[in-house]
């Protein structure tokens, strides 16, 4: 379960090739994490920060928004904002000191900060339940934080029948985040052509002359981290409203690692790139579930060593010979030159 | 960003080192912190306690120690930021397992082929990867990328071979020694004396020897060491095979005081990592001082808050060394 924070509740099949449920929790995996990795994108591929407390951020979201209904009475949809807000902030807490760092150090420093925060939601058991996790008491379900969401998602299936007739339970979570996506990657996109967007690129390339523009580096990093942060925790609500349970072990440095396996997939400074990378790296990886092996010796451990090893094996093959990605410009792959 | 450029660690000659050493603050302030925490710690606690929790410290240190060398000498001579270095620690177990428990031999026939069979690993992907991409001219982030990929690798291998059970090392778990009225378990009293032997050794090996003093120019600077005709490629060889053998001995070390899993590197890899910056990057004694020093502050945490808390203090050194010095106890400040 450690090792594999995407695991999908469904046995080994063939049937899963023709399971549209199958496929479309495999299309919230990967729209959670397009959003995740379009953060990311920002950070290293247009920013040149490489950071690697992701996980953290969602954390954050997850935590706050349940923690905000279930023990401080907020309504859902307040309860988001304020999760995202609090993303934001620890952000910029942790980049004021960080950002000063060099690359290499800023990147260990931000796995340091997520280890920080998925070691206080594992012990601070009266706030965040621990081991055992955040999720809504069956003794009391007029306050849980998947309440609101499940009106709404009931309201769009009512909708949606009219075109299909009993569409699946997780349908409108789907609808939902690629909406997100594609709202994310059209706002930062635009962002991209703006002053702001070229200033951040200037750093990118070479943060001295930056500076010697006058421009205050610093500020603009921080901006930087803090929408990821804030796309980081959109995504711990999407990962909170798909899993019945808020865990510790779900924002483990694993999460970060394999965001960035899908930024790396879809090509470095390719924001529609990181989409499609999502989309193919955990149609890839989940797939391996229609691969229908002998239990001995293919034990459900080994299959999911499998899966770990083609993570590995792409990560390898295509820092070796494909930096840049599927969809990345070899020019914007700079970092470290 | 300026990744390329890296901490600069003049090692000027040895003599002027050292005095130029005691005359830096902040080596002497870092002791005085120990001092001073250790002496809190007695006068709160008591002096059998904080004795008892400092023994466990060392063993802790003595694996953080191990672990750290080999990776801030990779760090500070090829500028690789190696996250699959864990994973040599876990590697390293899981062969001293095959020898020990597998095949029914003596467990110090396991500690030697565990070393053997984790240095050959990191020769094997100096070839394979390393040299290449260097070739390459590979920037920070392809690297880093790489050794993570490479972590999940050689995670993969292990758990499809040995699965997620939790294993043991046929080790006494339960006899005790007493000394000086401290309880100190059998394996744990063999873990710091085989830890503080194997540090001594290090580092007279790296201060004497004409290979340490190689390893240290290569870490100033790999062009100007090559130009000055030392064959980089062989101490790179050795740096390697440096750093996998004294990986493999922490992960045996680590295998013997707790348990193995396939995430037993990983979990220790950022208190190492900590112990490497505290240290300085490239500065083997540093890392070895550093190693210890988290060992024991994690250990004595437990003295004053709850010991499922113990873990962060790692981390929590990690951080502030970064915020407050980033080059380390004994670096000097330079582009950071």
């Amino acid at each position: 379960m450690s090792l594999d924070p995407g695991a999908l509740p469904l046995a080994v099949t063939f049937d899963a090739l023709t399971n549209t449920s199958f496929w479309i929790s495999v299309g919230v995996i990967a729209g959670t994490y397009a959003i995740v990795a379009v953060g990311l994108q920002l950070n290293t591929g247009f920013t040149g920060i490489v950071n690697f407390g992701q996980a953290a951020f969602m954390a954050i979201g997850a935590y706050t928004m349940a923690i905000l209904v279930l023990k401080a009475g907020f309504s859902f949809w307040l309860s988001l904002p304020c999760a995202v807000l609090a993303a934001m902030i620890f952000g910029v807490i942790v980049g004021l000191p960080a950002l000063r760092l060099r690359a290499d150090y800023f990147a260990i420093a931000t796995i340091a900060m997520a280890e920080v925060v998925r070691l206080f939601a594992q012990n601070a058991r009266g706030l965040t339940g621990g081991n055992e996790g955040l999720f809504c008491d069956p003794n009391n379900p007029s306050n849980c934080y998947t309440n609101s969401w499940r009106h709404l998602s009931d309201s769009i299936n009512n909708f949606v029948s009219n075109f299909w007739s009993n569409p699946d339970a997780l349908f409108p979570l789907l609808l939902v985040i690629w909406v997100t996506v594609g709202v994310a990657i059209f706002v930062l996109r635009r962002l991209q052509r703006t002053p702001w967007g070229r200033v951040l690129r200037a750093i990118r390339e070479d943060e001295d002359a930056a500076q010697a523009l006058g421009k205050n580096t610093l500020l603009y990093k921080l901006q930087s981290l803090a929408i990821s942060a804030c796309l980081g925790a959109i995504a711990g609500f999407f990962l909170a409203l798909n899993l019945a349970t808020i865990h510790p072990l779900d924002f483990e440095p694993l999460v970060t690692f394999f965001a960035f396996s899908v930024l790396i997939l879809g090509g470095m400074g390719s924001y529609r790139g990181v989409a499609v990378g999502s989309v193919l790296f955990w149609f890839v990886l989940e797939g391996t579930r229609f691969i229908d092996l002998p239990d001995p010796p293919f034990t459900e451990t080994r299959i999911a060593s499998i899966r770990l090893a083609i993570t590995g094996l792409l990560l390898i093959g295509l820092m070796a010979f494909r930096p840049q990605g599927l969809f990345g410009k070899r020019e914007e792959m700079v970092i470290g030159e | 960003m300026e990744a390329g450029q890296m901490t600069e660690q003049v090692a000027p000659a040895v003599g002027e080192r050292l005095s130029d050493r005691l005359r830096r603050r902040p080596w002497l302030g870092a002791i005085a912190v120990i001092v001073a925490i250790f002496l809190a710690l007695v006068a709160g606690e008591g002096l059998h306690d904080v004795a008892q929790t400092g023994v466990n410290g060392l063993s802790l240190g003595a694996i953080y120690a191990l672990g750290a060398v080999g990776l801030t000498l990779v760090y500070g001579i090829l500028k690789l930021v190696n996250f699959a270095h864990g994973d040599f620690l876990t590697f390293g177990a899981y062969m001293a397992y095959l020898v020990n428990v597998t095949w029914g031999m003596p467990l110090i026939l396991g500690v030697f082929w565990a070393m053997i069979a984790t240095a050959l690993l990191g020769l094997l992907f100096e070839r394979l990867l390393w040299s290449p991409m260097r070739a390459k001219h590979a920037g920070f982030l392809q690297l880093i990328l790489m050794s993570i990929g490479l972590a999940f690798l050689l995670r993969a291998i292990i758990q499809w071979f040995w699965s997620t059970d939790i294993r043991v090392l046929d080790v006494n778990a339960t006899s005790t020694v007493d000394f000086l009225g401290l309880r100190i378990g059998q394996t744990q009293l063999i873990v710091v004396i085989v830890g503080v032997v194997v540090i001594i050794g290090i580092g007279l090996m790296l201060r004497l020897t004409l290979l340490g003093k190689q390893m240290r120019a290569l870490s100033d600077d790999l062009e100007l060491a090559e130009t000055a005709g030392i064959d980089t490629r062989r101490v790179i060889n050795y740096t390697w095979i440096f750093a996998g053998a004294l990986a493999g001995l922490a992960g045996v070390l680590a295998g013997a005081t707790t348990d193995l899993r396939p995430e037993l590197g990983f979990e220790l890899l950022l208190p190492i990592f900590a112990a490497v910056i505290l240290g300085g990057i490239g500065d083997a004694f540093g890392a070895l001082a550093a190693g210890m020093v988290i060992g024991v502050m994690t250990e004595w945490s437990t003295l004053v808050i709850d010991a499922r808390w113990k873990t962060a203090v790692g981390f929590l050194v990690l951080i502030i060394a970064l915020i407050v010095r980033p080059q380390g106890i004994f670096g000097k400040a330079k582009t950071i």
